[in-house]
């Protein structure tokens, strides 16, 4: 059993069949196997949350999901993300406000402050903290995330950031 | 680092996750939301032969109300806790300490029937269920055993589930009139394990406690509910009622050191949730000033 396993799962709204070793993780998975690097791995224990992709949906963290669990399901990682132009204007943002320095953090920030968006039209700074506090950024620091965050969520709403 | 290879079994029902539980005993590790199974693998500190996949079992999914207990299938995610109204009219202490777990990516996967399988002295939701005086259920090949919460901690990521059994779901008494909880804990940051936590259920009748469960998290080596509690009860709070209960708390509580904190920080943040927890629950003590 410690054999390849098949599963089948959309990547991207994109089907894929593969065979994984039960100990492949679902971050090794997308960046080795699909060459999908946006999604990065730092901690590998769940703690920095740059590997944060969307599972059917949701955000998970993609070192501590195996990719035979994702068998049946939907992901989607930052490459979709950027290319289906659904946070074109977050990325934007991010650009503005400087929200970014050597970008490590950028995918894993990008699709956790993309969930809180989707979940509130207008959270307040304190909410986008509590929310990206999963998210570790070593270089820029938080203001400037938050500031593009607080901007995007304002733009969303039809008002001047 | 990376986990060790393992096998993978995606497990069809109860009955055939125990099989492969009796089969491979403590060689297998049952794999529910993965939150602290998948850092403990990725750290090498645990390689398990086989990996048992119990998320796809959908008996252990559901919160439902039979009567005057409020059942919670053992692969409620924390999100689901966190949205469930089920949970937040009946067991609102739940609703409250879920929020405290991790953060938004790790509730959508973590489950509450892992979170307490895995017992860390230090998280929310083992003692919460110890202040809710819930029961634990679990199943082996012989039938259910039901634990209660109380009994069911016995140390650090200890319990009293076997290597053969599977804990299949949590039943909490339902919140009567006249029930109130508090839930608070001191973390360096917004999602951290607590330095110091409290999970309290009671219940308050004419500004008095009758009933109060204060279960203290990470200020032992398992949720620890206070015998100091019941020095609180039925008498009305002053400060120096409350000096009583906090110097009985202090001796009973034995926290450990790491580099979080002292063992006498702990013991005093204990001391200090204690205090709050009266004050929010009864309002200030009856006389002199602020605790």
């Amino acid at each position: 059993m410690t054999a390849a396993l098949p599963i089948s799962l959309e990547v991207n709204g994109e089907p894929v069949d593969a065979h994984v070793l039960p100990r492949l993780n679902l971050a090794d998975f997308l960046r080795e196997h699909l060459k999908l690097t946006g999604t990065h791995v730092g901690c590998e224990h769940g703690v920095c949350g740059a590997c944060t992709v969307r599972v059917n949906g949701e955000t998970v963290r993609s070192c501590l999901m195996l990719a035979v669990q994702t068998h049946g399901a939907s992901v989607e990682t930052i490459e979709g993300l950027s290319d289906s132009g659904e946070i074109a204007d977050l990325q934007a943002a991010f650009r503005d406000r400087n929200a970014l320095q050597c970008g490590f953090c950028t995918p894993g920030m990008l699709v956790a402050a993309q969930d809180l968006l989707q979940q509130e039209t207008e959270p307040d700074r304190e909410r986008i903290r509590e929310h990206l506090s999963g998210n570790y950024c070593r270089c820029t620091g938080y203001q400037a995330i938050i500031d593009a965050v607080e901007t995007t969520a304002r733009a969303r709403m039809g008002r001047k950031p | 680092m990376k986990a060790s290879a393992f096998s993978y079994a995606r497990a069809t029902s109860v009955a055939n996750a125990l099989e492969l539980l009796v089969a491979y005993g403590d060689k297998a590790k049952v794999l529910s939301g993965g939150q602290s199974l998948m850092p403990a693998m990725n750290l090498r500190l645990i390689s398990p032969e086989l990996i048992v996949d119990i998320g796809e079992i959908t008996e252990l999914r559901g919160i439902a109300v039979r009567g005057d207990i409020l059942s919670i299938g053992a692969l409620t995610r924390h999100v689901d806790l966190l949205r469930s109204p089920e949970i937040a009219a009946h067991a609102p202490l739940l609703t409250e300490a879920a929020a405290h777990v991790a953060h938004p990516a790790i509730r959508n996967r973590g489950t509450l029937g892992g979170s307490l399988a895995h017992a860390d002295p230090a998280s929310e939701l083992p003692a919460s269920v110890v202040a809710l005086n819930a029961t634990i259920v679990v199943s082996g090949q012989t039938g259910e055993r039901r634990i209660a919460a109380g009994e069911f901690f016995t140390g650090i990521y200890e319990t009293a589930l076997s290597a053969q059994e599977l804990l299949i779901a949590v039943e909490v008494p339902v919140a009567q009139k006249n029930s109130a909880h508090f839930f608070h804990e001191f973390a360096r940051r917004h999602g951290d394990y607590a330095i110091a936590g409290l999970a309290a259920q009671a219940i308050v009748q004419a500004g008095l406690f009758t009933e109060l469960r204060a279960a203290f998290f990470a200020v032992g080596d398992r949720p620890i509910l206070a015998k100091a509690a019941t020095k609180l009860i039925n008498i009305r709070i002053t400060p120096a009622v409350l000096a009583e209960a906090s110097a009985t708390l202090g001796e009973e509580l034995d926290p450990q050191e790491d580099q979080q904190a002292s063992a006498a920080m702990r013991r005093h943040l204990a001391k200090i949730l204690l205090a709050r927890c009266a004050s929010a629950l009864l309002g200030p003590p009856a006389a002199g000033g602020p605790v």
